[in-house]
């Protein structure tokens, strides 16, 4: 295990980002931090700057709009990153693909490690696709 | 001199991504401008290329919270064409899971402003009160959210008798909850010096502006869909309207407080008088026709439109969410007010970008936004093209 791979075993922290998605993927991630299911017993924390972010949760059908933004968000971020396309529209942007104004989904703009798909995803889903993630790292 | 506070687009309290832009002199906030357009997903086009029964997994899919509530608007719009009657079984059953929807929303809600003001007890507290009721919803319908319920004429699929001790139980526990938290809240001095007062909609500008749902009654304005054009079963049932005219955030918040143990109220007298029967019309046909169909969704009225040409595809829908009618009263609140409330005044609405972006603008002139890296790939492209034609 290198230095990344030792980083990247405890305290992971998370940035979540909202691109274009119905909201019910953003619920399920607050509803992982919420006494229920409670990550933060792990380590495992919301951030509010991506400077700041281990990993980088997208959720969403990434419309035309949000692509440069969504970029420069992963541009900023600190590397070693890693990317979690989360939900059935971050993963192949679901019932939106036929949509006009679809540009996703998240990996044709930005490398992605893991996928977690369900619409929505439950807790228990995206708890168990971060743990897979660490495995890997 | 003012300056120009930029918010967003992808901001921790922010749950969506849209970006405000506040204009401020020294702490105090003179203006404000908000760009959305980051969620539009080009819904009402997609709607009309599913046939009826695959566009209630469409709408439902507007938005997380309210799933329920598109659902059943754009259930009602259909069976308003076709003109049939819903059986009382899955009218009561609909009512049910729509209140059951309200006092997750509220919830989340309250729990949201709690993080906002800075009460992390109030956002733990919401939520977990939350969990047993996505339990409830998904006992009946098979899932937390996105319950793919409702259908045109009816509901999706029946439950069994045995869930319902649960629910009332689940229910009871939830609303002696309810009451502990609104306790907490308005005896809380801090969270009253923190809502009381802040972030003023005056009942002259909730109407001028066509403010919905909790917005509107907490400004004196006595609106509501259940009652005044009732659908389901809510003129059944025994229940309030709750007005709040104390026009500030708190009143507000009271109004979705209240709101709550109202909801409980409707629920436990559906599931006391739900009658047996079929649960489903049976709609096979969609002759030619308009209809509509509005609720009254968590954060307002819901409204949808369909026009059938006769196939089993609507020529045209059109969605209408109550956060579109609120988000403009965003403006007359926060004028006047710190930086530190303008937050506040604007999650007040319980704002849902997913509901209502049906348009995106691409840049104010009409022009398309391009940033360097689009104009060098312009540039590129150019060049692949006149060498290949030549
Ligand atoms: S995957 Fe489903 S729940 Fe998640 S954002 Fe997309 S539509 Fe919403």
């Amino acid at each position: 295990m290198g230095a990344t791979g030792w980083g990247f075993k405890k305290s992971l922290w998370v940035f979540h980002l909202n691109a274009g998605a119905c909201n019910n993927c953003d619920i399920e991630v607050l509803d992982c931090l919420t006494p229920r299911f409670d990550v933060e017993r792990f380590g495992i924390k919301l951030v509010g700057s991506v400077k700041h972010a281990d990993v980088l949760l997208v959720s969403g059908s990434v419309p035309r709009k949000v692509v440069p933004d969504m970029i420069e968000t992963w541009e900023q971020a600190p590397k070693p990153c890693a990317v979690v396309a989360l939900g059935s529209c971050g993963c192949t942007g679901g019932i939106f693909r036929d949509g006009y104004n679809f540009a996703g989904p998240v990996d044709k703009h930005i490398p992605v490690d893991a996928y977690i798909p369900g619409c929505p995803p439950r807790p228990e889903a995206i708890i168990g696709g971060i743990v897979k993630l660490i495995g890997t790292l | 001199m003012s300056t120009t506070i930029p918010i967003g687009p992808f901001h921790p309290v922010l749950e969506e991504p849209e970006y405000i832009t506040l204009e401020v002199d020294g702490e105090t906030v003179l203006g404000a401008d908000i760009d959305l357009g980051r969620n539009h997903r080009g819904m009402e086009l997609l709607a009309e290329e599913k046939t009826y029964d695959q566009d209630i997994f469409l709408v439902e899919r507007i938005c997380g919270i309210c799933s329920a509530s598109h659902s059943w608007a754009a259930s009602l719009a259909v069976e308003d064409i076709v003109g049939c009657e819903v059986p009382a079984r899955a009218r009561y059953l609909r009512t049910i899971v729509h209140e059951l929807e309200r006092l997750h929303s509220h919830m989340l809600w309250v729990g949201l402003a709690g993080h906002i003001i800075g009460y992390w007890t109030v956002f733990m507290w919401g939520w977990k009160y939350r969990e047993p009721i996505l339990d409830a919803l998904e006992m009946i319908t098979g899932n937390r959210q996105h319950y793919a319920w409702y259908r045109p004429g009816g509901v999706r699929r029946d439950v069994p008798d045995e869930i319902w001790p649960k629910i009332l139980k689940i229910l009871d526990e939830f609303d002696t909850k309810v009451d502990l938290l609104t306790g907490a809240i308005l005896d809380d001095p801090v969270i009253l010096g923190r809502l009381k007062g802040v972030g003023i909609l005056t009942t002259e500008d909730a109407v001028a502006y066509g403010a919905l749902g909790p917005t509107a009654r907490g400004s004196g304005v006595d609106i509501d869909v259940r009652r005044d054009e009732p659908y389901g079963a809510y003129s059944e049932v025994d229940w309030n309207v709750i007005v709040q005219d104390g026009c500030d955030c708190l009143a507000v918040a009271v109004v979705r407080l209240l709101e709550m143990k109202e909801a409980v109220k409707i629920i436990k007298q559906c599931i006391e008088k739900l009658p047996g029967g079929p649960i489903d019309a049976g709609i096979r046909d969609v002759p030619r026709g308009e209809g509509i169909g509005h609720i009254e969704a968590p954060r307002g009225e819901t409204f949808h439109f369909i026009r059938s040409n006769g196939t089993n595809m609507p020529e045209r829908h059109k969605m209408r969410a109550p956060t579109f009618n609120n988000i403009p009263t965003f403006r007359p609140r926060v004028k006047g007010e710190t930086i530190s409330d303008a937050l506040l005044c604007f999650a007040v609405i319980d704002p849902c970008y997913s509901c209502t972006e049906r348009m995106t603008v691409l840049d104010p002139s009409g022009k398309m936004l391009l940033s360097p890296k689009d104009l060098l790939r312009l540039s590129h492209e150019k060049t692949e093209q006149i060498r290949r034609n030549s």
